[in-house]
C-alpha cells in the first residue's frame, strides 16, 4: 500500500510546481462552496432565527426536521438536483445540468439546513436573553429578528462554518451534478474520487492533504477575522 | 415632553394571573397615580415581578383588566420603559445600546445623539459612550439600563429589584438616578426586597403576599405602622415560614 | 417569505456562479470510466479540438449510468461498451446510429499466487467455473456497468448462478472499475477488469492477469448520437463532428498510436468510409 511519505511528497509537489490544473481545481472548489455557502447563509440565517423565535403550530415538527435534514446524504441530494435539472427533468430546459451551477444549488441544498438548524439553537439561547428587554423597548418581530442576528453573530459565524465545511468536503452530490468534468466542474473532492479510482492512492491523499491545509486555512482567517472584530468591540 | 398628554392614572381591576393550575395573582385591584413612587414590597414569591410585567404588559392577565385612563395618542407601551433586575445589553457599544432603544420608537436620526449625551452625563456614563457595552462592570450596566431608559422620556418607569445584584455604592449611585429620573417628571412603579430603600425612595408602598394585595398605604403611615398584621410582622422580619405558605396562620 | 435582500442575492449567487462558464461550442459526451481512466480522452480530445475548435465534456460513468444519461437528454453523445444495450437504445429511437469506433479486451485479474489455479486458462468460462468450485473471493463491479454486464453474460455462460452465492465468496461492489480493482487487491480477490483501465491502474498490489486472449472477452466500443428527434436540444450537429472524427481515419489513428505504459490498449476497428 501507498504509505503517507508518497502522499505528502505529491501534494508538496502539486504546490511547488504551481500546478495549473491543481490551481483550476482549487478555484473552482472555493467558488462553488463560498457562493453555496453564502446564499444557505441568506435563506438559513432568517428560518433558523424565525423557527427559534415564532411559536406557530408544527414548530417542534420543524425544529426536528432542520436537524434531521443536517445529515441529509449527498447523494440523494445530488439525485434529487440531477432528476430537477435533467433535461428529462422539470428545469431541464435551463441547461444547468453539468455546470457549476448545478453544484451550488446541489450544495445549497446541503448546507442551508445545517445553518438553519444551528442558527436555530444560537438565536433561541440568545432569544431567552432578550425576549423581554427587546419586548419592553418595543421591538416588532422583524427588528427583533434581525437584532438577534446581529448580535449572534459570532456564533453564527461557526454555524457558517460547519456549512462551508459541509460544502468543500462533499463529494456525492457534486458528482452526479457536475459529472467531475475536466476543466468544468472538476473540484477537489471529485478530483480525489478520480484518482482513487483510477488507483494513484498518493496523489489523492495529496490532494486530500491539500484540501484539508485549505480548510485550516478559511477556518483560520475566519477565527483570526472573529477575534479582532471582538477586540475592535471591546475598545 | 410638556405638551404630552398623560396615560395615567393606571388601574387593576380584579387581575388574577396564573401559570398552569397555580394562581399567582389573586383578584388584585389598585390604581397608580401620576407622579407618585410607588414601591411593592413582599417576601420572595409574592408575585411582585409579575405584577410589573402584568402592568407592563410583557405579560397578559388571565383575569381582570388592566386599563390606562389617559390617553396620549399612541399605545400605552410607547410611553412606558422597563429596567431588569439584571441588566440585557446588547452586543454593542455603550451609545449604541441607547441608540437602538431611540430607533425603535422611531426618535428622528438627528435628534439621538442629544439624547444619548444626556443620558450617558445624567448617569456618569460618557466617558463609557465608545465602550463595548458587556464589558462595563454589573453597577455600570445597570445605569446604563437607566440611561437607555431614561433616554426614552418615558411617562411610566417601571423597575423591577433594581438593586438586587449590586454593592452598596452601587445601590447609592442607581437611587439617585431612580431619584433624579423621577424628578423630571417620571412615574416610578418598583419592586424591592430592601426595605431601606424602600424608605428612601417611596411616596407609597405596596404590600404584596401570596398574589394578594394586603396594605396599599402612603410611605409615612405604612413604615410607621402597617394595619395587616403580615405586614407588620414582614416589617420586623419575623415572617415565619408557614406564614409564606398559608394566607392565614394555622 | 423571503425578504428582498434575501434574493437579491440569491440572484446574485446565481449570475456569479454561472459567470465563468465558457461560451466556447462545446458538446458532452456520456462515456464509461474504462476510457477516461485508462487516458484515452485526454489523449484524443485535444487532437479533436485542435482539428475543430469543439471542446467535448466528458461525463464518466458506467455503460448503465451513461445510457440513462442520454436517455434523459443530458448527453450529447455516447460512447459506450456493451453493444446489446447500445442496440437497444438505438432501436427505441434514443440514438441515430451506432457505429464501431474500437475494441480492446477484458482480462480475468486476480492474486498472484493463484489460490484457484486458473492462470494460463484460455476458456474464460470454465476458468470462472473454476473460481466457483474454489470458491475463492471473487470481486464483481456489481453496478450495471458494461464490464458488469459482461461479467455476468460469462457467468450464465460457465452455468453458474451468482445471485444465489452474493455475500459468499462472490461479493458485489457496486462501485466503478478502478475502485473495484483498490478492493480486490486489499483482500486478494479475483475480478473482471477492462485492459484499457486495468493498464492504466497504479495500485496492483500483487494482482495480475491470469486470463486472457478468449474470444468471449472481446470488448467492443460504439459511439452514438443522441437522436435530435427525441431531444431537440441536443447539439447533433457538432455531436454528429465528434462521431464523424472518431471513425475517420485522424481519429482511428490518435486512437491506435494510443499507449500505456508503452503498451497497446485500444484497436481501432471502425467502418473504412
Amino acid at each position: 500500500m501507498t504509505d503517507f511519505g508518497s502522499a505528502l511528497a505529491a501534494a508538496f509537489s502539486l504546490v511547488i510546481h504551481l500546478d495549473r490544473d491543481l490551481g483550476e481545481i482549487v478555484l473552482l472548489s472555493l467558488r462553488v462552496s463560498v457562493i453555496a455557502v453564502f446564499v444557505a447563509a441568506l435563506i438559513g440565517l432568517p428560518i433558523g432565527a424565525a423557527v427559534a423565535l415564532f411559536r406557530f403550530p408544527g414548530r417542534t415538527v420543524v425544529a426536528v426536521i432542520l436537524n434531521a435534514l443536517m445529515g441529509l446524504p449527498p447523494v440523494v441530494v445530488g439525485l434529487i438536483v440531477y432528476l430537477l435539472l435533467s433535461r428529462a427533468g422539470p428545469f431541464g430546459v435551463l441547461g444547468l445540468l453539468f455546470t457549476p451551477t448545478a453544484m451550488v444549488i446541489a450544495q445549497i441544498l446541503l448546507v442551508t439546513p445545517i445553518i438553519a438548524a444551528l442558527t436555530r439553537q444560537v438565536i433561541e439561547d440568545l432569544w431567552v436573553e432578550y425576549e423581554e428587554q427587546l419586548r419592553s423597548l418595543g421591538a416588532k418581530p422583524r427588528r427583533a429578528l434581525a437584532t438577534l442576528l446581529w448580535d449572534g453573530r459570532f456564533s453564527l459565524l461557526t454555524a457558517v462554518l460547519a456549512g462551508f465545511g459541509r460544502a468543500s468536503a462533499e463529494v456525492g452530490a457534486v458528482m452526479i451534478v457536475g459529472g467531475n468534468i475536466d476543466h468544468v466542474t472538476r473540484v477537489m473532492t471529485t478530483a480525489i474520487a478520480l484518482e482513487v479510482s483510477k488507483g494513484d492512492l498518493a496523489l489523492a491523499l495529496g490532494l486530500g492533504i491539500i484540501l484539508v491545509v485549505l480548510s485550516i486555512a478559511v477556518n483560520g482567517a475566519a477565527f483570526v477575522l472573529k477575534g479582532t472584530a471582538e477586540r475592535g468591540q471591546a475598545r | 415632553m410638556t405638551a404630552e398628554r398623560s396615560i395615567l392614572p393606571l388601574e387593576l381591576r380584579q387581575v388574577g394571573f396564573s401559570a398552569g393550575r397555580k394562581l399567582l395573582i389573586k383578584e388584585l385591584s389598585c390604581t397608580f397615580s401620576a407622579n407618585s413612587r410607588s414601591v411593592i414590597i413582599g417576601p420572595n414569591g409574592a408575585g411582585k415581578s409579575l405584577l410589573l410585567r402584568l402592568c407592563h404588559g410583557l405579560l397578559a392577565p388571565s383575569a381582570g383588566s388592566i386599563v390606562w385612563h389617559g390617553a396620549a395618542g399612541r399605545e400605552p407601551s410607547f410611553y412606558q420603559a422597563m429596567v431588569f433586575q439584571r441588566p440585557v445589553m446588547l452586543r454593542r457599544s455603550v451609545a449604541a445600546n441607547i441608540n437602538f432603544a431611540l430607533s425603535l420608537r422611531r426618535v428622528p436620526r438627528g435628534a439621538r445623539p442629544a439624547l444619548i449625551r444626556d443620558a450617558l452625563k445624567r448617569t456618569g456614563l460618557s466617558r463609557f459612550a465608545r465602550h463595548q457595552a458587556r464589558v462595563l462592570s454589573i453597577g455600570e450596566q445597570q445605569r446604563l439600563a437607566l440611561a437607555r431608559s431614561w433616554a426614552l422620556r418615558p411617562q411610566v418607569l417601571f423597575l423591577d429589584e433594581p438593586t438586587a445584584s449590586l454593592d452598596p455604592s452601587a445601590t447609592h449611585v442607581i437611587e439617585e438616578v431612580i431619584d433624579a429620573i423621577h424628578r423630571a417628571g417620571t412615574k416610578v412603579i418598583m419592586t424591592t426586597h430592601d426595605l431601606g430603600q424602600a424608605r428612601r425612595l417611596a411616596d407609597e408602598v405596596l404590600f404584596l403576599h401570596r398574589g394578594r394585595l394586603l396594605e396599599m398605604a402612603p410611605s409615612e403611615a405604612f413604615f410607621a405602622g402597617p394595619r395587616n398584621d403580615l405586614a407588620q410582622a414582614f416589617l420586623r422580619g419575623e415572617l415565619l415560614w408557614w406564614q409564606r405558605r398559608e394566607l392565614t396562620p394555622p | 417569505m423571503l425578504p428582498k435582500p434575501v434574493w437579491l442575492g440569491l440572484c446574485l449567487a446565481l449570475v456569479l456562479s454561472g459567470a465563468a462558464q465558457a461560451d466556447d461550442p462545446f458538446i458532452t459526451v456520456a462515456s464509461t470510466t474504462s476510457t477516461k481512466n485508462s487516458g484515452l480522452f485526454d489523449h484524443l480530445l485535444p487532437r479533436f479540438e485542435d482539428a475543430t475548435g469543439i471542446a467535448v465534456r466528458v461525463l464518466a460513468v458506467g455503460t448503465g449510468q451513461a445510457i440513462r444519461l442520454a436517455r434523459n437528454g443530458d448527453a450529447d453523445v455516447l460512447l459506450v461498451h456493451h453493444k446489446p444495450s447500445e442496440q437497444q437504445f438505438v432501436a427505441d429511437g434514443y440514438g441515430v446510429a451506432r457505429l464501431d469506433v474500437m475494441y480492446n479486451d477484458f482480462v480475468l485479474v486476480g492474486p498472484a499466487d493463484d489460490p484457484a489455479r486458473i492462470g494460463g486458462m484460455s476458456d474464460a468460462p470454465a476458468a470462472l467455473a473454476r473460481l466457483a468450485a474454489a470458491a475463492v473471493p471473487f470481486l464483481s463491479r456489481g453496478d450495471d456497468s458494461g464490464t458488469h454486464k459482461r461479467e455476468l453474460a460469462l457467468w450464465r455462460a460457465a452455468g453458474i448462478e451468482v445471485g444465489t452465492v452474493s455475500g459468499s465468496w462472490y461479493r458485489e461492489a457496486g462501485a466503478g472499475m478502478g475502485a473495484t480493482l483498490n478492493t480486490a487487491a486489499a483482500m486478494s480477490a479475483y475480478a473482471l477488469a477492462d485492459r484499457g483501465t486495468w493498464l492504466g491502474f497504479r495500485n496492483k498490489a500483487d494482482l495480475t492477469i491470469l486470463v486472457a486472449g478468449d474470444q468471449r472477452l472481446f470488448n467492443p466500443y460504439g459511439v452514438i448520437l443522441v437522436n435530435p428527434a427525441k431531444h431537440p436540444h441536443v447539439k447533433a450537429a457538432l455531436g454528429q463532428r465528434f462521431v464523424d472524427w472518431l471513425v475517420s481515419p485522424q481519429g482511428q489513428a490518435a486512437i491506435a498510436e494510443f499507449r500505456i505504459n508503452g503498451e497497446p490498449a485500444f484497436t481501432p476497428n471502425a467502418a473504412p468510409p
